[in-house]
């Protein structure tokens, strides 16, 4: 029994590790592909059918450059603070429940590494470690526009994390549980039961956190190509490099699996599709509107970021939270 | 005339201040800022142009991408390229007469003919060699050509590793005329007596 939890679990991760490390090379390139069509332009199209082996020519590049620490930075914190970006984004996914369970080999298979019942709060908190990546990767870079970012990423925590936190709070609250099982199963019995629908403040919150916390465009502070260069990672080359991107896209899929669990059913059958088939879809539509906006909105500054945060989503954050603890109570 | 009217740059009395500090007063001014930058909406119009722009990229033919060396864009018939030498439609022959107006009138003295009278009496042009690396494509020597002979063509792809593939042959020419070992004008910009011997393959061909 334990050796084959053990083996299972060694497993799952190899799987999570791999499918992941793969689709972030993937969305990549999906990205680039997006963002080229809506600006009438054909994206990468040589390097092999459609282009679908520029990932490839990518990671071999990546792989083969030179791992370049420049003098005066602080060396051991800057070539930790990548593999903290890169590896937090994928133990975040460890309480994860990405499909419904399914038989394989008459053996019934959990596709979540590990059912804790503090899911959320795990994921949270592990995505919320994995901006001292940023952070630490900017400030040893000895860098005036790492340091920048850097900066930028404290403020970028800062103002976030506590929407985040608090406009999961009140579905939480609904649901009365942590674990994204069963949140996912009180979603349970078609579209009408989402919790989308009677929580789309915390909704609208939640993903607008998500934004920030994945640096997508219009929280893309961290490394505003205009403004910073490349922000905390301007020093940064190589794999080394490679690895804060593998982990920025790795968070995109938390994010969006987080979003597609909490609030739209999770692996919920949908009508006639299957639960796998749905959430996957949910997952690609969400990534779709995160590249989606990329193209189309500007940046904001980091004072407006604040601004926003602090000023209008988290007294709106606490309202959502009465006001389910008074509908609820009576 | 005091030194205040001459620091006046505006130029009318009706000259109008297009950046108006209409910053908000009051907080309640804020407030509605704020709520119309939230929810009027303008930024799903910006995904609805974006997506839009994508549906018509992809299906309704509008990508403004040229993949170049694959296609290209048709150029005007008037596009001044690499020159052309014609021949008469009927018998064959070439049209040029020899007389020389196109050296003369070649702003950058980049043109070169040599011509003789042949046994029936008629000119004949012996060389013709057009310097490309000293040309500037004006045209004046296809305008100036009495019989259509020098014309402008298409052909404007022609980069190359060494200025001495730049000054015209006979291949580049459409004369077919089997003229000999080319003369080169001999002055800026012309092949170097040596050029012959500095002439190596292009590096795709090693």
């Amino acid at each position: 029994m334990e050796t084959s939890i053990i083996i299972e679990t060694i497993v799952k991760v190899v799987v999570v590790l791999a499918v992941f490390s793969a689709l972030a090379g993937f969305t990549t390139y999906i990205e680039r592909k997006i963002l080229a069509f809506m600006q009438r332009r054909l994206g990468p199209t040589n390097v092999g059918p459609y282009g679908l082996l520029q990932i490839v020519a990518d990671g071999i590049k990546l792989f083969c450059k030179e791992d370049i620490i420049p003098a005066n930075v602080n060396k051991k914190i800057f070539m930790v603070a990548p593999l903290i970006t890169a590896s937090t984004a994928f133990i975040a996914m460890s309480a994860v429940p990405f499909f419904p369970e399914f038989e394989m080999f008459g053996y019934t298979v959990r596709p979540i590494i590990s059912d804790i019942n503090v899911g959320v709060l795990f994921v949270l908190s592990v995505g919320a470690v994995g901006l001292y990546g940023p952070l630490l990767g900017g400030m040893s870079s000895a860098n005036k526009w790492a340091l920048l970012g850097g900066a930028r990423t404290a403020i970028q925590l800062l103002s976030y994390e506590v929407v985040s936190g608090l406009s999961l709070l009140a579905p939480l609250m609904m649901v009365g549980s942590l674990s994204l099982i069963d949140i996912n199963n009180y979603q349970a019995g078609g579209v009408s039961n989402w919790i989308i629908w009677s929580q789309p403040l915390a909704f609208l919150l939640f993903v607008m956190a998500g934004f920030a916390e994945t640096n997508r465009t219009p929280f893309d502070l961290l490394e505003h190509e205009a403004e910073l260069v490349a922000g905390y990672a301007t020093e940064y080359s190589g794999m080394r490099w490679g690895m804060f991107f593998i982990g920025e896209y790795a968070n995109l899929f938390t994010i969006s699996f987080l979003i597609a669990l909490i609030f739209l059913g999770g692996f919920e059958p949908l009508w006639f599709i299957p639960g796998g088939l749905a959430i996957v879809l949910k997952v690609m539509f969400l990534i779709f509107v995160f590249l989606w906006t990329r193209a189309s909105w500007p940046h904001i500054r980091p004072d407006q970021l604040m601004w926003l945060c602090w000023k209008i989503l988290m007294p709106l954050a606490i309202l959502n939270v009465l006001v389910t603890g008074f509908v609820m109570m009576f | 005339m005091e030194l205040k009217k001459f620091k006046n740059r505006n130029i009318s009395e009706d000259y109008i201040v297009v950046q108006e500090d209409n910053y908000p007063k009051t907080n309640w001014d804020m407030f509605k800022q704020v709520l119309s930058r939230s929810i009027k909406g303008e930024l799903f119009v910006g995904m609805r142009i974006t997506f839009g722009i994508m549906y018509r990229a992809l299906f309704k033919d509008e990508m403004a991408t040229v993949q170049y060396p694959k296609e290209k864009l048709p150029i005007g018939p008037r596009y001044r390229a690499v020159h052309k030498l014609l021949r008469l439609l009927e018998s064959g022959e070439e049209r040029c007469i020899g007389c020389g107006l196109c050296e003369k009138i070649c702003i950058s003295n980049c043109i070169r003919m040599e011509t003789r009278i042949d046994e029936n009496s008629r000119k004949e042009v012996m060389q013709y060699t057009i310097n490309m690396g000293r040309c500037i494509f004006c045209g004046y020597c296809a305008e100036v050509c009495p019989e259509l002979a020098i014309v402008h063509g298409g052909r404007y792809e022609n980069s190359s590793e060494q200025r001495a593939h730049f000054s015209l042959k006979e291949d580049i020419l459409s004369s077919a005329n089997g003229l000999g070992t080319q003369l080169e004008f001999d002055g800026y910009g012309s092949v170097s007596p040596d050029a012959d011997k500095k002439i190596k393959k292009t590096p795709l061909s090693y």
